[in-house]
């Protein structure tokens, strides 16, 4: 138990008769990157919600940092930091009051939020960006920004929603350096992407097809099992047998 | 003939302090499928508005189907097709609304051209009656295409259709485009996937507003002047540092399981030399091979040698 981050057994969201996911059981370990791949509509996204103390499930059982979802969902958001393409950040504010406001959320001391963001600053190579508003920057430092915000409380667990669309092959590949850091660091990653070379960076990748986990391994093992040259592959195996779709 | 001729396009916002598209030419011949792949913020968006006639270039002349995009703009909205990068159907309007709203302002019926769309068309048609904001991805996809198509266009323009779309419904409109392409229909479309760039004629690879290369995939490929190196070991992120800091290596990503490698140096003993330098660094469960690139180490790799003529930095970073 001490060394997980994240346990799920059947856990399981309906919507009236619609089961949006489906006795949905896996550990993430701490430390762990894990890829949480599926089609659109398959229940990633009902999965995150549960996970991120924004949702309750029907039933089965969840803990998160050690919190239950169901009477611990304060507790859980104090501890766990989030991100996604579609939002990050406050594009009218600057780059030194956004990384103010979400430390200041997050309960960090001002004394704790002037030290770090000065080194943050300083290791984002944004020493002359600082007051100039987030919504000026190219993608590729938002993004990193981003990031760089969403685990400036230290929290144990960080959730990534396609936190790479669209942005430029280097910079990608600058972003998975920040994450394989913030892994080695302690802090333990939670993924999605569409991107399956991604899948690739994983320690462990999970497929959810039609509201179940259909697949849960190494990337290796799940190439081998599915004699696959790539994880493309693999995903296009599983996924296409899919009935529904995001509606 | 070329359907679609760009020479020395150049656009600037906020009074020419944002330079989005930079001295821009290329030519899609008619009946090709021509891809523009490159990230968000490359300029994509803004080729695409001004070919549609939606917004005016700077300085530079292009024409569609042979009718000049400022003087003749409106011969042009009558000949092409253009599905936006964001969904821009009616959002209230139930798939059948949609397609028949877009029939009548092309002066045309969906019956008189519906073998057009047919193809695309059945595969959502048991949702004919809902409202296209309470579409899938995919489906709010496939009917975009239809409305695109609804008035037999002779290019279709598509910016960044697989956006956002997972990876099977990305192959099926690849399916799509491919058939389309078969019946003579010109096809211009954006990408930042760059695993779908193999799947066109010709490509122009862009960035900050730049084409770096314009070609068939294949000769993309073949220019890569370097040899190219898979390799892999138990610890993968130890790996790539201690192959970036090495002085052997000229450049060294991640890439899928592998890290991606090239050396300085190209002698014979290129394998044996990443062999010794892997060992020395205590490495385990060592994989080494040589491989053909991809477009994407293609597009990585013009991205530095640009990056490296305007501020030194080296390939390795």
């Amino acid at each position: 138990m001490e060394n997980k981050a994240i346990i799920c057994k059947d856990l399981t969201k309906k919507f009236g008769d619609f089961y949006a996911v489906n006795k949905v059981s896996f550990d993430v370990a701490k430390g762990e990157i894990f890829g949480f791949l599926g089609a659109n509509g398959a229940g990633k996204t009902t999965v995150m919600r549960i996970l991120c103390g924004l949702s309750y499930p029907s039933s089965g059982e969840a803990t998160v940092a050690g919190f239950n979802v169901y009477n611990q969902q304060e507790s859980i958001k104090k501890n766990i930091g989030y991100m996604s393409q579609k939002f990050s950040l406050y594009e009218n504010l600057t780059v030194l009051e956004n990384i103010e406001f979400f430390g200041g959320i997050y309960g960090v001391s001002r004394k704790e939020i002037k030290e770090r963001a000065n080194k943050l600053v300083e290791y984002l190579g944004l020493q002359n960006e600082t007051k100039k508003l987030v919504g000026g920057l190219p993608l590729g430092w938002k993004q990193k920004l981003a990031f760089s915000v969403a685990i400036f409380h230290r929290p144990e667990i960080v959730f990534l929603d396609e936190p790479t669309g669209g942005v430029d092959p280097v910079t990608r590949r600058q972003f998975w350096d920040m994450i394989y850091e913030a892994a080695a660091s302690g802090i333990t990653i939670f993924v999605t992407t569409h991107y399956m070379d991604e899948a690739e960076y994983c320690n462990r990748i999970s497929i959810m097809v039609d509201g179940r986990l259909e697949a849960l391994d190494a990337p290796g093992n799940l190439k081998n099992r599915f004699s696959a040259n790539s994880m493309d592959e693999v995903f296009y195996r599983l996924a296409r047998k899919a009935v529904r779709s995001d509606d | 003939m070329n359907d679609v001729i760009l020479q020395q396009i150049t656009k600037t916002y906020e009074k020419g302090k944002v330079l989005a598209v930079d001295n821009v030419s290329f030519e899609v011949q008619q009946g090709e499928l021509f891809g523009l792949i490159g990230p968000d913020g490359a300029g994509k968006t803004s080729i695409f508005r001004m070919l549609t006639t939606v917004l005016l270039p700077d300085s530079g002349k292009a024409s569609v189907a042979g009718f000049d995009i400022v003087k003749e703009y409106r011969s042009i909205r009558n000949l092409v097709g253009y599905m936006p990068g964001r969904f821009s159907l009616y959002q209230d309007l139930t798939v059948r609304e949609n397609l028949e709203f877009f029939a009548t302002v092309f002066g045309t019926t969906v019956d008189a051209n519906y073998d057009q769309i047919k193809d695309i068309f059945e595969q959502i048609k048991p949702f004919i009656n809902r409202r296209a904001g309470k579409l899938s991805g995919g489906m709010k996809q496939k009917l975009a295409l239809s409305c695109a198509l609804i008035h037999k266009p002779e290019i279709l323009l598509l910016d960044e259709p697989t956006t956002g779309v997972d990876a099977v419904s990305r192959k099926e409109f690849w399916e799509m485009l491919k058939k389309l392409k078969a019946q003579g229909i010109t096809i211009l479309v954006s990408t930042p996937y760059m695993d779908e760039a193999i799947l066109c004629e010709r490509i122009a690879l862009i960035q900050n507003g730049k084409i770096m290369s314009v070609d068939t995939p294949q000769n993309i490929i073949r220019a890569f002047p370097k040899k190219l190196f898979a390799v892999k070991s138990d610890g993968i992120y130890k790996l790539l540092n201690d192959f970036r800091s090495h002085h052997e290596i000229e450049s060294c990503y991640a890439f899928g399981e592998f890290l991606h490698i090239t050396l300085k140096n190209q002698e014979l003993s290129a394998m044996e030399s990443l062999q010794r330098i892997a060992i020395e660094n205590g490495h385990s469960g060592i994989v080494i091979k040589e491989m053909e690139p991809t477009i994407e180490d293609s597009f990585i790799r013009l991205m530095k040698q640009n990056r490296e003529k305007d501020t030194g930095m080296p390939l390795t970073q």
